[in-house]
């Protein structure tokens, strides 16, 4: 491939922080699920006998929690809205149905993404207090019942909302081609860049040109 | 217990379009009845407890109160608590009761446990820990009403009061029943235990204690340990006993309410993230090397392109 082509988007970094957290959170997921919807039962058996599933459970939460963290401060910067994420919430629709003709002004991230980065980040701290507070070998005891009731079902909402944006992510991955592959290796092509995110573009990738794109990812 | 496997009303995380084993479903419903105003505080009902049931808590100390151990723990079962209290007229009274397991007829453990057949509740109406089933996860002990279940430090897992669930298979009384030496614990079905309470309670108001009564609450459909009280128009004097037990709102609305909505919010986003990708396509990329810039403008309003380069 014309390495000339293409320009690095993700660095290693944080694509390692990507791939860990991702390979902890279907853990913590499917292992959550099998007690949210006992009738899946059986989803929690990725984590072993139900027993073990319920001592790894938290601790690989807080795993996902940390590495989470590890990428806000990586990628916040790149996450705060600003004037021109206005002009993508109004052509949501074309670029929904993958019929926007006009530049969106789209910055590294474009504002549906920041809205998940804002969303997962507030779920997990939700899920992340929650979780110490109903951890029953070491906190639950602290807390009276009344305030376990609540963090339980605080613990399974925020659980299900990010499951369903994970999912979402998941899709948008999948129907953006070279998105995926882009997390992988880091690199997307020109084409990908000025299509997607052209502000982002514009302003850090043309103004190099023509650059030998760096492989130090 | 494996004797009553035929008889199983409920099971924990258990949905009902799986009936369970009810060819003993004929089954006579049986209660414990417990007339706190017979009761001396002895505590044998405690020795016998943990005899029959073969738990060796440690010896704890003295709290400055007569509860000993101060309270249930994953090895003692039932605690007699000690309150005192002043009436109206500045007389005081000592009001004893026999903490446990209610056994109720809507049991919140069994509603919050997520493990499939962890907590089982038989036709007679005992609710049984499955203790090899149990996770430890301690959901039970914030579906109870009562504060009843306790977690073992040991092996993480829950316990209380069984109703001697093996006794009363085999047609033997519970072990605090047999040992209560002044006949305040009684046992049999659901409908005598009743008959019989009522009997003393019209004694009790005969005797002045106006307000004494049957506890046998509604909320949680009624339960299988039942009390006389002599005090029934103040539970909570007894220990925090509570006046309308029932399942929190908090956990119906995280296991009846949400279960539900969190399935059709799963549905609802698979379906429409396959549906998007039949209407709409892939997202793909035009790969041709890159023109003039001027021509970024069309480039970028294809539609979906097949020359795309694939993730």
């Amino acid at each position: 491939m014309d390495n000339s082509n293409l320009v690095l988007r993700t660095k290693l970094i944080d694509r390692l922080f990507h791939w860990s957290m991702v390979s902890c959170f279907m853990l913590v997921a499917l292992s959550g699920l099998s007690w949210f919807f006992p009738s899946l039962n059986w989803l929690g058996y990725v984590l072993g006998p139900p027993q073990l599933a319920r001592v790894l459970h938290p601790f690989l939460g807080i795993a996902v929690f940390t590495l989470l963290m590890c990428m806000f401060v990586r990628f916040v910067h790149h996450n705060l809205f600003v004037r021109t994420d206005l002009t993508w919430f109004k052509h949501i629709m074309e670029v929904l149905l993958n019929k926007h003709g006009q530049k969106l002004q789209i910055g590294k991230y474009n504002a549906g993404q920041k809205i998940l980065f804002w969303g997962i980040m507030s779920l997990i701290s939700l899920l992340f207090v929650s979780g110490l507070m109903i951890w029953r070998a070491y906190f639950a005891a602290l807390f009276p019942v009344p305030v376990l009731r609540l963090a339980l079902l605080a613990h399974s909402v925020a659980g299900l909302a990010l499951i369903l944006l994970v999912i979402g992510h998941i899709y948008m991955g999948i129907w953006v081609r070279g998105s995926i592959g882009g997390m992988i290796s880091g690199y997307v092509s020109r084409a990908w860049a000025r299509q997607h995110h052209d502000r982002w573009y514009e302003e850090e990738i043309a103004p190099t040109k023509p650059l030998p794109s760096k492989r130090h990812g | 217990m494996g004797m009553q496997s035929q008889d199983i009303i409920r099971r924990s995380a258990t949905n009902g379009l799986t009936p369970l084993p009810q060819a003993r479903s004929h089954e006579q419903e049986v209660a414990k009845l417990i007339d706190v105003s017979l009761c001396t505080g002895c505590k044998g009902c405690q020795v016998a407890c943990s005899e029959w049931n073969d738990l060796r808590d440690e010896v704890g100390h003295n709290v400055g109160v007569y509860d000993n151990p101060a309270d249930l723990t994953p090895e003692t079962w039932t605690v007699i608590r000690f309150d005192e209290r002043e009436d109206e007229a500045g007389k005081l009274e000592w009001l004893l009761r026999k903490e446990g397991c209610m056994h109720c007829a809507e049991p919140g453990c069994l509603k919050a446990c997520p493990s499939p057949g962890a907590i089982l509740q038989f036709a007679n109406g005992i609710v049984d820990f499955q203790s090899e089933q149990c996770i430890g996860c301690g959901y039970c002990v914030a579906g109870c009403p009562f504060d009843i279940p306790r977690i073992s430090k040991k092996d993480n897992r829950a316990y209380k009061c069984t109703l001697c669930a093996d006794r009363v298979a085999v047609g033997q009384e519970p072990a605090c029943v047999k040992t209560c030496p002044t006949g305040a614990i009684s046992f049999g079905s659901k409908a005598e235990m009743k008959d019989l309470a009522a009997t003393r309670v019209e004694e009790l108001k005969g005797r002045g204690h106006n307000g004494a009564g049957l506890y046998d609450p509604a909320g949680v459909g009624g339960t299988h340990v039942m009390y006389v009280l002599t005090h029934a128009d103040q539970p909570s004097l007894y220990h925090r006993l509570p006046d309308d037990p029932h399942i929190s709102p908090v956990v119906r609305g995280w296991k009846e309410w949400l279960k539900p909505v969190g399935a059709l919010g799963f549905i609802a986003t698979l379906a429409g993230a396959f549906a998007h990708y039949m209407g709409v396509g892939a997202n793909t990329t035009d790969e041709t090397p890159p023109a003039e810039p001027e021509k970024e403008l069309e480039d970028a309003g294809q539609g979906p392109n097949d020359n795309g380069r694939d993730a």
